[in-house]
C-alpha cells in the first residue's frame, strides 16, 4: 500500500477541464517531483490532494486512509501540510509568532483559551528548533511581511515543518529566487528527505533543482499525466521532449 | 514606522510597556477624584467603561479575528433586557442580573453565529444587522414583558451582599462606579489572556491570511464562529452593567444605530489596538454629553470627527502603538 495513492482524479472548472483523470502513488520516505508546461494542471493536482476544493471524479488516499471529502483541516491533522506557489504567511506578525501559531495547532491546542508556563516554553523551544533549521533564527522578531521574498518563502516552510507532517506539499519552493536562495532551499528540502526521512511531493520548473532532488519525476501535460519515472527516464522520454523539455531548451 | 523601529518597539524591555498600563489604571482608579474638578460627573465614567467594554468585545471580533459584524448592538440589548428583567421579575440580585443577561446575549450569539459563520464579508454584516433589527422589533413591540418603545422601568440594582459585608452599589455614589471599574477589570484581563492564548492565536491567524490558517489546520468557520460568541458574551455583559447602570433598559440599546457607534467607537480608537476601543468609547461618550448639551445635531460632529480621525489616523488614535502580535 502506498502511502499516498491518487486515483484517476479530475477536476473541471465550468467548461474548463484542469485534471483529466491523474493517478499518481508515492511510497514512503520518496521525493515525487512533479512537472510540467504552465497550466498543465500541477497547482489543481495539489489542491485535489490537499483539500482546497473536491475533485470532480476520483478518489485520493491518505495513509491507507479515504481522504477525498475531508476537509482540509482534517487532512492537516493527519499529517499532510503543503506551501502555495505565491507565499501564503501571516504577514503582519513576527517570524516567531508564525511559526508559533503553526507549532500550537501542531501541539493539539487550537481550542486552547489558556495556557501554563511550561507549556508555553516548550512550544518556544520548539519554535526556536525550527527556525535554526529554516536558516531563520537570525529574523525570528522580524514581521514576515519586510522579510526578502526568499525568506518569506523560507518562512511558509518553516511553518509546515512546525505541523510535523508526514507528507510536505511543495509548490514551486524556489520560484522568483536567486541562484544563492535557490541553493539554500535545495538544500533545505533535501536535509528534510534525506535526514528527516520526510516524504515530500514537489512541484517545481528548475531543473536542476529537480534532477538532484527528485527520486521520480512524474509529467503533467493539458491535464493528463504524461509520463512518469526516473529522473534519466524523464529525460530520455521524446513525448516528454516534446510536450516540455523541447519547450524549455 | 520602518523595520527597525518596529523591531526596537517589540523588543523593547517589559517594564517600559507596562508604564502606560499603570498610568491608565490610576486615572481609571481616581476619576471620583478629578472628574468632578473637569466638570464631569462620575455616571459618564461609567457609561465610558460600559460602551468600552462593549467596543473591546465586539473589536475580538473585528479587529482580532478581521469578521465585520453591524449588529452587535443586538447582543448589548439583549443583555441589558436580560438583566432589566431578572431584576424586575425574577430576584432582586446584582449578580443573577448581570449572569442571565449575559447568558441571554452571549447564547443567542451563540446560536445566531452558528448559522452565519459560513458567510464572509459584506453578507455577513448584513445579516448580523438583520438579527439586531429582529431583536429591535421584538422588544418594541412585547408591550407586556418589555414596555415597548418606552423601555423597561421599575427596577433597580440591588445591593450586594458579601457575607457579612454589603456592597451598597444602588446609590450614586462612587461605590457603583468601582463596581463597574471591577467588573470591567476582570473582563478585560480575561480578554487579554484570551488573546495570548492558543484560541486567541487562531484568531489572528485567520485574521492575517484565512487560507493559511486553514492549512495550518484551523477549522476556520468552527473559530469564526468561536470568536463570534465569545465576543457576543462581553458584549451582552457590558449591556447587562447597562441596564445596572441606568436602571433601565430600552430598545434603541438593540438598535443598529448603537452597533454603529460602536463600530465608530472601535475603529476611531485603533482596531488593531487593545485599548483602541476604551479610548474609542471615551472621546465618543464625551463629545456626545458635551455637545449634545448644546445642539440636537450632535452625531453629525462625531460623524465629522470620524471621518478626521479615519483620513489622518487610518490606523485609529491608538494606531501609533507598536502592532500587538501573538505572543
Ligand atoms: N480556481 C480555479 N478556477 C478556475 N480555473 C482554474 C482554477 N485553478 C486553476 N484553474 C485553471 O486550471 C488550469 C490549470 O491550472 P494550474 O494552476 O493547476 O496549472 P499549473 O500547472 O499549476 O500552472 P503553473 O505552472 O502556471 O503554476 C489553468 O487553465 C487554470 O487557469
Ligand atoms: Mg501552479
Amino acid at each position: 500500500m502506498s502511502f499516498l495513492e491518487v486515483d484517476a482524479v479530475a477536476k473541471s472548472f465550468g467548461s474548463l477541464v484542469a485534471l483529466r483523470g491523474v493517478s499518481l502513488s508515492v511510497q514512503p520516505g520518496e521525493l515525487r517531483a512533479v512537472i510540467g508546461p504552465n497550466g498543465a494542471g500541477k497547482t489543481t493536482f495539489f489542491n485535489l490532494i490537499s483539500g482546497f476544493f473536491a475533485p470532480s471524479a476520483g478518489t485520493i488516499r491518505f495513509n491507507g486512509r479515504d481522504v477525498t471529502r475531508l476537509p482540509a483541516y482534517r487532512r492537516v491533522s493527519l499529517g499532510m501540510a503543503r506551501t502555495f506557489q505565491v507565499t501564503e504567511v501571516f504577514p503582519e506578525l513576527s517570524v516567531l509568532e508564525n511559526v508559533l501559531i503553526a507549532v500550537e495547532v501542531a501541539a493539539g491546542y487550537r481550542l486552547r483559551p489558556w495556557l501554563g508556563r511550561s507549556a508555553r516554553a516548550a512550544l518556544r523551544g520548539r519554535v526556536d528548533e525550527i527556525l535554526a533549521l529554516a536558516g531563520l533564527g537570525q529574523k525570528a522578531d522580524r514581521l514576515v511581511g519586510e522579510l526578502a521574498h526568499g525568506d518569506q518563502r523560507a518562512a511558509e516552510i518553516a511553518m509546515a515543518l512546525a505541523l510535523r507532517p508526514r507528507l510536505l506539499l511543495l509548490d514551486e519552493p524556489t520560484a522568483g529566487m536567486g541562484d544563492q536562495e535557490t541553493y539554500e532551499i535545495t538544500r533545505l528540502i533535501r536535509r528534510l528527505h534525506r535526514d528527516a526521512k520526510l516524504t515530500i511531493v514537489l512541484i517545481e520548473h528548475d531543473m536542476r533543482v529537480i534532477f538532484h532532488l527528485a527520486d521520480r519525476i512524474s509529467v503533467l501535460d493539458q491535464g493528463r499525466l504524461l509520463a512518469e519515472g526516473t529522473p534519466a527516464e524523464i529525460a530520455a522520454n521524446e513525448a516528454v521532449q516534446a510536450a516540455y523539455l523541447g519547450k524549455a531548451a | 514606522m520602518n523595520g527597525a523601529a518596529v523591531v526596537a518597539a517589540i523588543r523593547r524591555p517589559a517594564e517600559t510597556r507596562w508604564l502606560p498600563l499603570a498610568a491608565l489604571w490610576a486615572v481609571l482608579l481616581a476619576v471620583p477624584l478629578w472628574l468632578p474638578l473637569v466638570g464631569g460627573y462620575t455616571a459618564l465614567a461609567g457609561r465610558v467603561l460600559v460602551l468600552g467594554l462593549a467596543a473591546i468585545g465586539f473589536n475580538l471580533l473585528l479587529g482580532f479575528t478581521g469578521v465585520m459584524s453591524f449588529g452587535h448592538a443586538a447582543y448589548f440589548g439583549l443583555g441589558a433586557y436580560g438583566a432589566g428583567l431578572t431584576l424586575r421579575y425574577l430576584a432582586a440580585s446584582t449578580p443573577l442580573a448581570m449572569l442571565l443577561g449575559t447568558l441571554l446575549g452571549g447564547v443567542a450569539g451563540t446560536l445566531f453565529g452558528l448559522l452565519i459563520a459560513r458567510r464572509r464579508g459584506v453578507y455577513f454584516a448584513m445579516v448580523t444587522i438583520a438579527f439586531g433589527q429582529v431583536c429591535y422589533y421584538i422588544a418594541y413591540s412585547w408591550n407586556d414583558l418589555t414596555g415597548g418603545f418606552d423601555g423597561l422601568r421599575g427596577f433597580r440594582r440591588a445591593p450586594i451582599g458579601l457575607g457579612p459585608l454589603v456592597l451598597d452599589i444602588a446609590g450614586d455614589g462612587p461605590a457603583f462606579y468601582y463596581f463597574l471599574l471591577g467588573v470591567f477589570a476582570a473582563a478585560v484581563a480575561l480578554m487579554g489572556l484570551l488573546l495570548r492564548s492558543p484560541l486567541g492565536h487562531s484568531f489572528i491567524a485567520i485574521r492575517e491570511n484565512e487560507r493559511r490558517a486553514r492549512f495550518l489546520g484551523i477549522p476556520v468557520e468552527r473559530h469564526i464562529w468561536l470568536s463570534f460568541s465569545i465576543s457576543c458574551g462581553f458584549t451582552a455583559l457590558a449591556g447587562s452593567l447597562y441596564a445596572l447602570l441606568n436602571n433601565f433598559a430600552d430598545p434603541l440599546g438593540l438598535h443598529y444605530s448603537l452597533s454603529g457607534e460602536i463600530v465608530i467607537m472601535t475603529v476611531m480608537g485603533g482596531m488593531r489596538t487593545f485599548w483602541g476601543p476604551l479610548l474609542g468609547a471615551a472621546v465618543f461618550v464625551v463629545l456626545q454629553d458635551y455637545i449634545s448639551s448644546m445642539t440636537t445635531n450632535w452625531m453629525s460632529f462625531i460623524g465629522l470627527l470620524f471621518v478626521v480621525v479615519v483620513l489622518f489616523f487610518p490606523r485609529g488614535l491608538l494606531g501609533f502603538l507598536p502592532r500587538r502580535g501573538a505572543r
